[in-house]
Formats: C-alpha cells, sequence, structure tokens
C-alpha cells in the first residue's frame, strides 16, 4: 500500500500511463478532501448500486398488484408502506432509481456531446459556421426547455424513451454556448498557435487541444444539470407523459400520490424525497467537482 | 534565407482598419541572427506572425529558402520553419504531459522513431528524460521555454522565429535560455529572427537588426553600429538611450514619434 | 540616509498550504527614509510580499509576522483594521504592476482620481475635480481634461501607468510602494514615469520603495538597493556601488546579464549556492554572518 502511495505522488512519472495515474490520484485526493462533495459521491453511487441491485433488494415486485394491502403505513411489514393498489413503495422506489439513472445517463452521454461539439467547432472555425451553429443554439435556447420538452413529447407520443429524447433535444444548447465562450478565450492562446504551426488540421487542434480543456467544466456544468433533469423528467411523469403506469417512476409516483396526499402522506413524500435526496447528491458532486476541476480556479 | 519585401498587415476592414505594418522590406541571410526592435504596437510581432503563416491577412511578398510563401502553408514549410512563443505559461497545453507536447508534431508529420527523437529533443535542451512525462504545472518557467524550444526543433527546422522569448523569465535564466539558443543555433546551423524590445538582447545574440516604430521598419543596422550608439535616426537613438538606464536630465527630453 | 520614514525588523511571511508551510519571506529588516529604495529579485524572491505586508494586503493563508513595523513613529501592526485603512491610500500608497487590473473599468478615470481624493479629504466634488486635474497635469498628462473623462479601456499602458500613479499620489502620500510600477511599460514610457516618480521624492520629499526585477534599472535610478533572495536581504549597498557587489548572487546576477556596452562571446549563468539561503550576508560592502 505505501509502495502505491508513493508511486502515485511521485514527482517524476516513468510513463504515460504513470503520469495520467498521479493526476488521477491527485484529483481524487482534492475532491475526497471536501466532505460535502464526497457525500455527493456516496449519493450518486449508491443510486447506482441501488439501481443495479433492485431486483435483489426489493422485497416485492414493482407492479405487483394486491388490492387487500392498499394504503398501509410504513412498517414493519412495508417499510415505505403501500400505494393505492397495495404496491411496495420501497420496491417501486428501488426501481425507480433505475428509470432516473437510465434517464440521467442517457441525457448526459447524447446533450453533452453534441454540445460540446457544437460549441467548441463553432468557436473554433468561427465566421458563416459560426453563424449558422449559432443560430440554430439560439433557436433552441428561445423555448423554455419544460415547454419544448413537453411539445416534443407530445408530437412524439408519451413514454421514457421519448421523455429522455426530449430532455436530450433541450439539454445541448446551453453546453454549445459554454463550449463556445471558453474556445473562443482558447482559440488564440499560445498554445493553440503552436499547434498550428506544426501543420495540425483544425480537427486535430478542436478535438485534441480545445476539446479535452473544455471537457472537465463541461463535466462540472452536466453534473449541476442533472438535477434539473431530474426534476424535468419527474415533472413530465407527473404530468403524465413520461413514463407510463405502471412503470415506477418517482415523479409519476408523486403525481399519483397527490390525490391522497392528505390521508396517506407516504405515497408521494417517499419518491418526492428520493428525487430531493438524488438532485442534491448531484449538486453536492457538481460544485466539488468544479472546485477540482476548473482551470479558472486554480 | 528570408526576404520580405513591401510587406503590410491590415487588422479590420474600412473605416476602422489598423495597418499594423506598413510595407517593410528585409533579407536574412542563412545561419544569420536577425533583430526585429521596437515598442509595442510598432508591429515587430505581427512580422513575426504573418511570416510564420498565423495571420494570413498580409501583402507583399515573402520567401523562405527560395520558396515564395502562401496565405495558407504547406505541411513541408512547418517543417522548415518554427517559432518559441514569449510567454512559457501561455505555449504550452496545460492537460499535456511533456511528452505529448513533444509527440505532437511527429504524428502530424508522420515521422517514425518517436521515443528516441523525444529523448534526444529534451537532453538538447538540457532536460533529463526525468521531464518526460510531466506536465507544465509542475515545471519552471525556464524549464517551459526549454520545452517550447524542444518542441520548435523536434521537426528539425531551418528557421526559427523568436518572439521575445525571454522577456517574461528571471535575468538568470534568461541567460541560460539565451546560451542554449546560441548552442542550438551553431550546432545546426539555423537562422533565427528574433523579436524583441530589448536592447541588451539584441546586441547579444544578432548580427543586424531593424528597428520598428509604427509598422515601418525605421533603421537598419549592424550590430556593431549599435554598440557604438551610431544611430542615423533620432528614434533609434532615444531607444538606446532609454535602455542604457535612467538618467533624469534624457528622461525629460524623451518626444513621442509617430 | 536621510530621516527613517519606515522601519521594518524581523518581517516574515509564511503560507500554510496542503504541502506544509512556505516561507516567502524570512526575517528581514530594512528602512526607508525620504530617497529612493530600490528592491531586487528574481521572481520568488519574496520581494512582491514584502511590500505587501507593509501595508498589511497579504490574505490568507498567508501570514505576516515581525518584530517591528514602524511608519513615521506608529507602530502598523498595532492598528486595527479601520485605522490602518485611513494609512492605506493617504499615508501609504501602492502602485501595481498592471494598471488595467487596478481601476474600475465602468467609471471614468477622472472620477476615480476625485473619488480617491474624496475618500480622505473633506471637500466639494468641484474642488476635487479641480485637484484631479491638477494631478494629471502633474503626471504629465498632456490634456488633462479629454483624459477626465475617458474609460480605463480607453487608454493606453503608459497612459493608464500615469492614472494609477496620479491616483495613488493624490492623498500626497508619505511613502509610495510601487511593484514593478514600469515592466508593462515601454522602455521611453518608462522613462518618462520614473521622471515624474523622481520628482516626487526629490521635490516632495516623499519616500519610495521601489520593487524591482531589473537591476540595471534600479541601478541607475534608486538610491539604495536591496537585494533579496529565497526570502532574505543577501546584500544592501547604494545604487552607485551596484557594480562593485560583494555578494556571489548579486554578482552572478549581474553577469548574467547582457549588456550593450560590452560583447561577450557566452553569458555567465549563475549557478546557485544553497549557502546563500543561510549564509552571510553584505551591507554596504562588508560581509556580515
Amino acid at each position: 500500500m505505501i509502495t502505491l502511495r508513493t508511486w502515485l505522488t511521485a514527482d517524476t512519472p516513468t510513463s504515460r500511463n504513470h503520469a495520467r495515474a498521479i493526476q488521477a490520484y491527485l484529483s481524487w485526493r482534492a475532491l475526497a478532501s471536501n466532505p460535502l462533495t464526497v457525500i455527493g459521491l456516496l449519493i450518486v453511487v449508491a443510486l447506482v448500486v441501488f439501481a443495479a441491485l433492485a431486483p435483489l433488494l426489493a422485497p416485492q415486485s414493482p407492479i405487483a398488484v394486491d388490492l387487500t394491502e392498499r394504503f398501509i403505513p410504513p412498517g414493519a411489514q412495508h417499510l415505505f408502506g403501500t400505494d393505492e393498489f397495495g404496491r411496495d413503495i420501497l420496491s417501486r422506489v428501488l426501481y425507480g432509481a433505475r428509470v432516473t439513472l437510465y434517464i440521467v445517463v442517457l441525457v448526459a452521454v447524447t446533450a453533452a456531446p453534441v454540445g460540446l461539439l457544437v460549441g467548441t467547432v463553432a468557436g473554433y472555425f468561427g465566421g458563416w459556421v459560426d453563424v449558422v451553429l449559432m443560430r440554430i443554439t439560439d433557436i433552441f435556447l428561445a423555448f423554455p426547455r419544460l415547454i419544448l420538452a413537453l411539445a416534443f413529447v407530445a408530437a412524439l407520443g408519451p413514454g421514457i424513451e421519448n421523455a429522455v429524447l426530449a430532455i436530450a433535444l433541450t439539454a445541448w444548447p446551453p453546453y454549445a454556448r459554454i463550449a463556445r465562450a471558453e474556445t473562443l478565450t482558447i482559440r488564440t492562446s499560445d498554445f493553440i498557435a503552436a499547434v498550428r504551426l506544426q501543420g495540425a488540421s483544425g480537427a486535430r487542434i478542436v478535438l485534441g487541444h480545445v476539446i479535452p480543456l473544455c471537457s472537465s467544466s463541461m463535466i462540472v456544468r452536466v453534473t449541476l444539470d442533472m438535477a434539473g433533469v431530474i426534476l424535468t423528467a419527474a415533472g413530465l411523469g407527473f404530468l403524465g407523459l413520461g413514463a407510463q403506469p405502471p412503470l415506477a417512476e418517482w415523479g409519476a409516483m408523486v403525481s399519483t400520490g397527490r390525490r391522497y396526499l392528505l390521508d396517506f402522506w407516504w405515497v408521494a413524500t417517499i419518491p418526492g424525497l428520493a428525487i430531493f435526496t438524488v438532485s442534491l447528491g448531484f449538486n453536492l458532486l457538481g460544485d466539488g467537482l468544479r472546485d477540482v476541476l476548473d482551470p479558472k480556479n486554480s | 534565407m528570408i526576404e520580405v519585401q513591401n510587406l503590410a498587415v491590415t487588422f479590420g476592414e474600412g473605416a476602422s482598419a489598423i495597418r499594423a505594418v506598413n510595407g517593410i522590406d528585409f533579407r536574412v541571410a542563412a545561419g544569420e541572427t536577425f533583430g526585429l526592435v521596437g515598442e509595442s504596437g510598432s508591429g515587430k510581432s505581427t512580422v513575426l506572425r504573418a511570416l510564420s503563416g498565423l495571420n494570413p491577412d498580409w501583402t507583399g511578398a515573402m520567401r523562405v529558402d527560395g520558396q515564395a510563401l502562401d496565405r495558407k502553408r504547406s505541411k513541408a514549410f512547418y517543417k522548415l520553419v518554427q517559432m518559441v512563443f514569449q510567454d512559457p505559461y501561455g505555449s504550452l497545453h496545460p492537460r499535456h504531459t511533456v511528452d505529448h507536447v513533444l509527440a505532437e508534431p511527429l504524428t502530424i508529420h508522420g515521422m517514425l522513431d518517436v521515443d528516441r527523437r523525444i529523448e534526444q529533443a529534451l537532453a538538447e535542451v538540457g532536460l533529463g528524460p526525468a521531464f518526460r512525462f510531466r506536465y507544465p504545472h509542475q515545471l519552471s518557467g525556464g524549464q517551459r521555454q526549454r520545452v517550447a524550444i524542444a518542441r520548435a526543433l523536434i521537426l528539425e527546422p531551418k528557421v526559427l522565429l523568436l518572439d521575445e522569448p525571454t522577456s517574461s523569465l528571471d535575468v538568470s535564466v534568461q541567460a541560460e535560455i539565451l546560451n542554449l539558443l546560441q548552442r542550438l543555433k551553431r550546432e545546426r546551423g539555423l537562422t533565427f529572427i528574433l523579436v524583441t524590445h530589448n536592447l541588451a538582447v539584441v546586441a547579444h545574440m544578432c548580427d543586424r537588426l531593424a528597428v520598428m516604430n509604427a509598422g515601418r521598419i525605421v533603421e537598419e543596422m549592424t550590430v556593431s553600429d549599435l554598440r557604438k550608439g551610431a544611430a542615423r535616426q533620432a528614434y533609434t537613438l532615444q531607444l538606446f538611450n532609454a535602455s542604457l538606464g535612467y538618467d533624469r536630465a534624457k528622461a525629460k527630453e524623451l518626444i513621442t514619434f509617430a | 540616509m536621510s530621516q527613517k520614514l519606515l522601519s521594518v525588523e524581523g518581517l516574515e511571511v509564511r503560507f500554510h498550504t496542503p504541502k506544509g508551510i512556505v516561507e516567502a519571506v524570512r526575517g528581514i529588516s530594512f528602512d526607508v527614509g525620504k530617497e529612493k529604495v530600490g528592491i531586487v529579485g528574481e521572481s520568488g524572491s519574496g520581494k512582491t510580499m514584502t511590500g505587501r505586508s507593509v501595508l498589511r494586503l497579504v490574505r490568507p493563508p498567508g501570514e505576516v509576522r515581525a518584530k517591528r513595523i514602524d511608519f513615521d513613529g506608529i507602530d502598523l501592526q498595532g492598528l486595527d483594521e479601520v485605522e490602518m485603512r485611513e494609512i492605506r491610500g493617504r499615508r501609504i500608497a501602492m502602485v501595481m504592476q498592471d494598471p488595467k487590473f487596478s481601476l474600475n473599468p465602468v467609471m471614468t478615470v477622472g472620477r476615480q482620481i476625485a473619488e480617491a481624493y474624496l475618500v480622505h479629504h473633506k471637500v466639494a466634488a468641484a474642488q476635487a475635480r479641480e485637484r484631479t486635474l491638477e494631478m494629471l497635469a502633474a503626471v504629465k498628462i498632456r490634456d488633462p481634461e479629454r483624459v477626465y473623462g475617458l474609460y480605463p479601456h480607453e487608454v493606453s499602458g503608459g497612459m493608464g501607468q500615469r492614472i494609477m500613479m496620479a491616483m495613488m499620489l493624490i492623498p500626497d502620500p508619505d511613502l509610495l510602494i510601487a511593484d514593478e510600477p514600469t515592466s508593462a511599460l515601454d522602455v521611453t514610457v518608462s522613462m518618462q514615469v520614473l521622471a515624474i516618480l523622481d520628482d516626487l521624492v526629490t521635490q516632495r520629499g516623499m519616500g519610495l520603495m521601489f520593487i524591482s526585477h531589473d537591476l540595471n534599472l534600479v541601478a541607475s535610478f534608486c538610491d539604495r538597493v536591496v537585494i533579496m533572495y529565497a526570502g532574505r536581504i543577501v546584500e544592501t549597498c547604494k545604487a552607485s556601488e551596484l557594480q562593485q557587489a560583494k555578494h556571489p548572487y548579486t554578482q552572478g546576477l549581474l553577469a548574467s546579464l547582457p549588456r550593450i556596452d560590452r560583447p561577450v562571446a557566452e553569458l555567465s549563468v549563475l549557478s546557485r549556492d544553497p549557502a546563500w539561503r543561510d549564509g552571510p550576508v553584505v551591507v554596504d560592502g562588508v560581509m556580515r554572518s
């Protein structure tokens, strides 16, 4: 263990991978030194674990209807109680983590790269490329996110995939904006001039030099936005346009539980708390990542 | 080696256009070190950027090694002419290791033997193999500038354009870098164009120099004339006097040349 | 040396970083009278921190300690933040390297200077304006009326540094700390700026702490020179005697400078001796341990 530690803190790395490992280790140490970030990270890790192990952890099937067991309050028999169809809420929340994770991952892997690419290309090449790409971005930005997502879902039909698609379509323009602004400052720097003078092509410069510098602030931004994405998905679910019953989705669960809120508080509150916790987790993690990754702070 | 005729560079268009360089001519022989001296806004760096291909908005004619230069440069040009920048903190990518910085030009030009070339390039600029996998933030200003020089030389160019290569370094580090450049020039028979505002550096490094002001060459002279203070133009003389240090009487007589 | 304005004894500046304590200044003592004192050193020598710690401008994690920081009979360490603010600007002013970062971009330069005056003097706005125009003229700005109404981005570097100086000098301070005031300027402009500072010292009897990395400039401009290395003063001497410096570090620095009047085939390179960190120091040509 001691040898691994000295290897990871060595001043003179001996290979490409060694250098990378040291860099990763130092970032990790900086990240771990902030307790709030660690809490955020634990929440996000817990979300992943619960989603992965939902079938093992859930005491019942999330869609097993038992009308004799309607509205049982949280207790020994059902840890989080049951809902209007007698379904176990704990099981539904655990399976709901899968839906949430699915949405988050899908939005992150679609919207962020698209925004990053559009922004850096527009920023680096400038001229008409910039004009065309940024006007398209402006058009998307001109609509409120939830309204645009609503329109998409209304056009494509309700369902979890379409909700994700709608969110991703509305999530990339702000990323493009940020990436472009950063690219504009990076573009004029000497290290870009230097690589241009080595005969590097535009594509090589954007992919190898500009994007790596923009991507850390992008990771931060995406993490911070995840709370918003979860809430939008929950909002779509709440409006009945996201996940369709009987699929367990936290927003939809809050939506149905709302009707019984005064008499049976747990039906809406438990999934509400799940949304709150996961959003908070992503926000805390995002704040911590910003401190570690954002070059402007160092 | 280098021939510049009637070079003009204009920034912007229409009424707000600024003529940064206003029709200048000079020649640099192979193996020579030519100094371009001037104050900020004189256009000296702009000349270098136009020559290097970083700024395409120029008119006139430029030739390097007998080849006329176009707005857009070929890959072969970049193997012939390389540049070292002023700010060693800004000229290295903050997320790339020294190894990555030096490997990139080799990959672009499809050169083989990457490991050997990188180790040799580092050795030539006085950095041991221990520096190979470090990031720029783990290096001092002088070490970064050595990496920048190694990057410029790894393509084995014949011409090196130096844009204030030591002006953001401490004087003791400046001496090391200037000595390094002199040695590399001797060993490889390089041709240098050195842009600087520091007449003492020009006197040490160059054979001839041109003094620029407001986009024009005011005077071209040899370094031995410069050392004697034998300037024909009042502007050069004023610059010369000011670089000797503070002098109360002379400071009050300074005038602005346009 | 003339009458003491500032007297510093045993000044230490430390930074608490995750990697441990970094000592930027390690117990230095010096005096400044109504004269031009040059503080010279390379980056990391602690010269900037020395200037800042006099005005208590070192922020945490930095920590300043001194046996004594005495300014015109006042113990600066004993003052609270309110009293310190009264000293800052009014009696001790500071000019930084880059004027662009020190000026408020959304206020005309004239108003900023007038405001600096109004902070310390209870006078009418018209009078402050009058005084500002006088001050702009005093720093050799040709058309003060026009410059008064300009925004910081509309002025050149040299003009900006002169404006900065007007702003710092309008409350008529007794001591000016100038941290590389001319490094960002062209050589002829910097000569003009230095001439202004020179006049202020010789005519108004101001004290000047001139922090710089440029040995030649300090030798030709200042009265006395303090050379710092690794957080310590390794040599002090008269500026006119700098060329005869005794400390190997000072000698090494001087030798590494290229000179117009003295051609050499190769510049001599400074080889740093670890013993300099704590070894003997030179005061006016005399070695002391």
